[in-house]
């Protein structure tokens, strides 16, 4: 066996992989696509060059999940293995042009979607916005995510958070078009390792966000959120996701609902949420606190919760599958339900699902919204 | 006895163990010319016939009156050569090990550095064994009687065997009956005998010895003492039924309003109970007992116009102001059977146990299949107008057990060959059923398991490969998310009943009987025994023993085994009638001694206690060591601010000087 594969089956511990299959099967990629997660951690413990696994196409369908890891009896990151190949083509440069294009742009421009760092801020236009200044105290330090900044389908969500912080009277400062990507695609998409641009923004986030006197740091993404939290050792403020600080106004009274929304509402856990965080209550708990609605559950919730294949850098990727998108399942199961709402609190989400609700075609029927969206109309100004 | 030291050093070879590593020549001649060292050699195994004679001959020619052996760990050999100078009449506490194996040939690789180190270590015990001085072991009696903790399979066995050794048992029991996990399976494996019916004569047995003592529905609550001699109260829960007047012919519990509405614990919930209740048909003893969390007269003080069950006991035996009672004994020995629980299912909750009713665990398929259970032994799913027979049955393997993300990082041992007896059962009372096990190994490892995993599958039972990962409803299925990874496929699979083969975990409340008996945990979480291989049923507390799956999940045989393991090592001491204490226990100056009670807290063993005595007029407090209860482990001495505890063999005036040499100072 080549050192390179030795090194690549040390770092992974894949010595310890009793090959149970827990995390393929409960890879949903799986039986969609040719994404094996125990298949290619046998291949390598069986000698395969790790050059050679990382041309499998497969090794972009994974979503980034976490269900593998989560699942696994031994510890191990199947997970991490995948973004590990990745990383091979990242460092030979064999990318596709859209990946390729991503990085480059989150280099440049600070954000993966090749738009102007100027231009990071212009959502707040006509806005009371408060902005935090370095070295400033602030309670509450809000941290955007790229999506929400440039992509006007889903800038409501930071609108309207704007709104209730303003509402509820809380002490909280926004970065403004210093804020700079999370990096946690960056992390997916491969460019990590030593000098790798993920660990480069870390540090350059962790010197931005460590200027301010923050005490803790609201992500709105959970893709942020959990880079934030997991990823980044060095961060003085606590790391919390817009739904434990909602809740939290709720509970002490400093946000009221007003108003009816006589609606069956569903909700979609994001996996950088849930199953990688363990954040299960406080979105519901939100959406439990609005008057009118109904609030049913899908079959696959919470810890088995169904990915909607937004994440893991599948923005950038294409896959070659034929079958249903993971979103268009998750739309028709919301449908059978008979939501007219489907609730998610993950800018990604709202994405996929919207989508697959168009192809679907379901729009008269139903719609998919982030809670910040359906709380906007809640709220008295 | 002119007691200038004359001291021989041996240096052992342990075959290639040592002498590989460590220049034992040069270590030799290097303390030949240390003080006080008459004469020093090496040999190639000093614990042998000819290695111990070595040292016996020049006690004798030369007139040693110290030795000291430089060897392996004196956990190893310390007794043997303690032996090898008491058989010469010298005092076996004139010897001092100097461990060059484990703290220097196996651990170093560089010849000449270890043998500096061995040389160092030898000249360290030799800075000690001039200052050693006679020690004389203490015996006491020891109580003929043994304490039994828990009434399963391993406490029943144990308790018949000392029993009928003629030595005086108590067996006390959490629950109102003895039987334990054993009395829940409906057959055993790989034999397929009837649980019940082997179990059953042995707890009628139990109940009817003369030498046992049984306290049903009891707990230990103290326990104070040492080996051979314990001091044990029980706490005799009140039943609300008097014993001695119950004939045990069930119309009270037919009678109680709750009838039918408590889940019970026999059945691991799959059927129900009254308030007044017998846990199951053939329970020892056969009387009822009143849940006192669920009876409206105990809980509310009113039970409709007046509890039913009182008026319907024709015999009177219904008694709601009965008081718990403790119970004293003193016993030489006690024994910790205490049992497991299964894993919690839902704490893997991708397996959705808290949300579907048909998937089930291994312990609640056992009470469907068992002819004592709930539906009488017949397979229904499902209650009223939805009962049903299921047609696609699976089994997952390895719920709660080689699973770091649970924290039980052990395999249960019991798991895959329980599965091979439900399914086989399944198969036999629905043949038509199509009976699959997800496994990622079968551990066919006992006697007959292997050919009885061959059999469970000519008969049909399909194996398939793969740990599921998901499941979730569809329709009225339940969908198995999984791989064949023989085949390398992802798969789902649809059926109507999933049985989870949940794992053995030390009882919830496993705390208890730690607090009592100052038991250790290995970590598994178990009771952990003294040594894994030659002490397996020992504790780290003398006289007090495990058996069964206190200590880690076990089969039957296995259990039964360790219990008589138990039961013998208790008979030992309790024949013997005498048992040895400790000589390197600690001691008190109490002239210095300013009673300021630290030594109490620190002691782990609760060894000592502060006294009053009258010195010169003054009645002062100072602590005082029980010999009996002290272990030698010295923390008493290391944390007393005065000097004034010190331990024998291990007096600061003996170790300061040796570990003086260690560090090279004078």
């Amino acid at each position: 066996m080549n050192t390179e594969t030795q090194s690549f089956i040390q770092k992974y511990d894949l010595l310890g992989c009793v090959q149970c299959g827990r995390c393929t099967g409960g890879c949903p990629e799986a039986m969609r696509t040719g994404l094996n997660p125990r298949r290619v951690v046998y291949d390598a413990l069986e000698g395969n060059v790790p050059d050679e696994l990382a041309k499998l196409p497969e090794i972009w369908d994974c979503t980034t999940c976490n269900t593998c890891a989560a699942r696994c009896p031994k510890g191990l990151k199947p997970v991490d293995v995948l973004i590990g190949l990745r990383n091979i083509l990242v460092e030979s440069g064999v990318l596709q042009p859209t990946v390729r294009d991503a990085l480059e742009s989150a280099f440049r421009e600070g954000n993966p979607w090749d738009k102007p760092r100027a231009t990071r801020g212009d959502w707040m236009k006509g806005l009371d916005v408060s902005i935090a200044e370095p070295g400033e105290k602030v309670e509450n330090l809000i941290f955007v995510c790229c999506t929400i900044c440039y992509d006007p389908k889903v800038q409501v969500i930071a609108k309207n958070l704007v709104k209730i912080l303003n509402k509820a009277g809380v002490d909280y400062g926004f970065i403004g078009d210093d804020e700079t990507c999370c990096a946690s695609e960056v992390y997916n998409l491969g460019e990590v390792g030593e000098e790798g641009l993920f660990e480069m923004m870390v540090e350059d986030n962790t010197e931005l966000l460590n200027s301010y006197e923050a005490t803790r740091i609201v992500a709105i993404s959970p893709h942020c959120y959990s880079a934030l939290k997991n990823q980044y050792p060095n961060l003085k403020a606590d790391v919390i996701h817009y739904t434990h600080l909602v809740k939290e106004l709720l509970e002490e009274g400093k946000l009221e609902l007003t108003g009816e929304l006589p609606k069956k509402i569903v909700f979609h856990d994001p996996c950088y949420l849930g199953k990688q965080n363990n954040v299960y209550d406080e979105p519901r708990y939100i959406l439990s606190r609005i008057p009118g609605a109904e609030i049913v559950e899908f079959e696959r919730s919470k810890e088995r919760s169904l990915c909607c294949e937004g994440g893991g850098g599948k923005m950038w990727t294409e896959s070659d599958s034929k079958e249903e998108r993971l979103a268009e399942t998750r739309v028709k199961d919301a449908r059978a339900l008979g939501a007219e709402i489907l609730a998610v609190a993950c800018p990604f989400c709202v994405l996929t699902l919207d989508d697959a609700l168009k192809a679907k075609g379901f729009e008269e029927e139903m719609r998919v919204a982030e809670i910040l969206e359906i709380l906007g109309d809640l709220i008295k100004e | 006895m002119n007691n200038k030291p004359k001291i021989g050093v041996y240096v052992c070879h342990c075959g290639i163990n040592i002498a590989k590593t460590v220049d034992v020549e040069a270590v030799s001649e290097f303390a030949s010319r240390l003080p006080n060292v008459k004469v020093a050699r090496n040999y190639s195994y000093m614990c042998s016939d000819p290695g111990q004679l070595l040292i016996r001959e020049d006690i004798k020619n030369e007139g040693l009156n110290r030795v000291v052996v430089a060897s392996c760990s004196p956990r190893m050999h310390e007794m043997t050569f303690r032996k090898t100078l008491a058989e010469t009449g010298l005092n076996p506490y004139y010897l001092e090990m100097a461990n060059i194996r484990e703290h220097c040939s196996w651990v170093h690789e560089d010849r000449e550095e270890a043998t500096e180190k061995a040389k160092k270590l030898v000249f360290s015990a030799v800075a000690k064994a001039r200052l050693l001085e006679p020690l004389y072991e203490n015996e006491v009696e020891v109580e003929p009687a043994t304490l039994v903790i828990g009434g399963g399979i391993a406490g029943i066995q144990a308790a018949l065997d000392i029993a009928d050794a003629g030595f005086k048992v108590y067996l006390v029991e959490k629950t109102p009956s003895v039987g334990g996990r054993m009395s829940q399976l409906d057959k055993t494996f790989p034999t397929l005998d009837c649980s019940a019916c082997i179990l059953t004569p042995k707890m009628v047995d139990v109940a009817s010895h003369p030498n046992i003592e049984l306290l049903a529905y009891s707990e230990v609550e103290e326990i104070s003492g040492y080996v051979g001699n314990f001091e044990v109260k029980v706490r005799k829960k009140a039943r609300y039924v008097d014993v001695n007047k119950c004939t045990g012919c069930g119309v009270c519990s037919e009678e109680c309003r709750l009838a039918g509405r408590i889940p019970s614990e026999f059945n691991a919930g799959m059927g129900n109970r009254a308030a007044i209740y017998l846990p199951f048909p053939q329970a020892v003893p056969a009387k009822y007992t009143i849940d006192p969390e669920r009876c409206l007269m105990l809980t509310r003080g009113k039970c409709g116009k007046g509890p039913k069950c009182e008026a319907a006991c024709a015999a009177g035996a219904i008694d709601f102001n009965q008081k718990d009672e403790i119970v004293e004994c003193k016993v030489g020995a006690i024994i910790v059977a205490t049992g497991f629980d299964v894993f919690d299912a839902a704490k893997k909750p991708e397996y959705g146990y808290n949300d579907y009713d048909n998937v089930i665990t291994a312990l609640e398929l056992e009470r469907l299949v068992s002819a004592s259970g709930p539906t009488g032994g017949n397979i229904v799913l499902g209650k009223g107008e939805d009962a049903f027979v299921p047609q696609e049955v699976a089994f997952i393997s390895c719920v709660g057990s080689r699973d770091k993300s649970v924290g039980n990082e052990y395999c249960s041992r019991v798991c895959c060959m329980y599965t091979a007896k439900l399914a086989h059962l399944v198969k036999e009372k629905l043949p038509e059923a199509n009976v699959r096990v997800y496994y990622m190994d079968v551990r066919a490892f006992g006697k007959g398991f292997e050919e009885f995993y061959d059999r469970v599958r000519r008969e049909g039972v399909r194996y398939i490969r793969g740990n599921p990962s998901e499941i979730f409803k569809r329709g009225d299925k339940l969908v198995i998310k999984a791989e064949d990874t023989l085949r390398s496929t992802p798969i789902e699979d649809e059926v109507d009943l999933v049985v989870l083969a949940v794992g053995l975990e030390p009882r919830r409340d496993a705390r208890q009987i730690i607090d009592l008996l100052r038991l250790s945990q290995s970590a598994d979480r178990f009771y952990l025994e003294a040594h894994p291989k030659l002490a397996p049923v020992n504790t780290a507390t003398d006289g007090v023993f495990l058996a069964g799956c206190s200590q880690g999940p076990k089969d039957i045989p296995d259990t039964v085994a360790q219990a008589k393991g138990a039961a013998s090592s208790a008979l030992v001491l309790l024949s013997s009638g005498k048992v040895k204490i400790g000589a390197q226990i600690s001691f008190v100056n109490e002239a210095t001694c300013r009673g300021c009670g630290y030594c109490v807290e620190i002691c782990p063993y609760g060894a000592i206690e502060l006294v009053t005595v009258n010195r010169m007029g003054n009645m002062v407090q100072v602590a005082r060591v029980n010999e009996a209860l002290c272990k030698g482990c010295g923390a008493c001495s290391a944390g007393c601010l005065s000097g004034s505890i010190q331990q024998k063999s291990f007096m600061d005036r003996q170790i300061l000087p040796q570990i003086a040499v260690l560090g090279g100072v004078k």
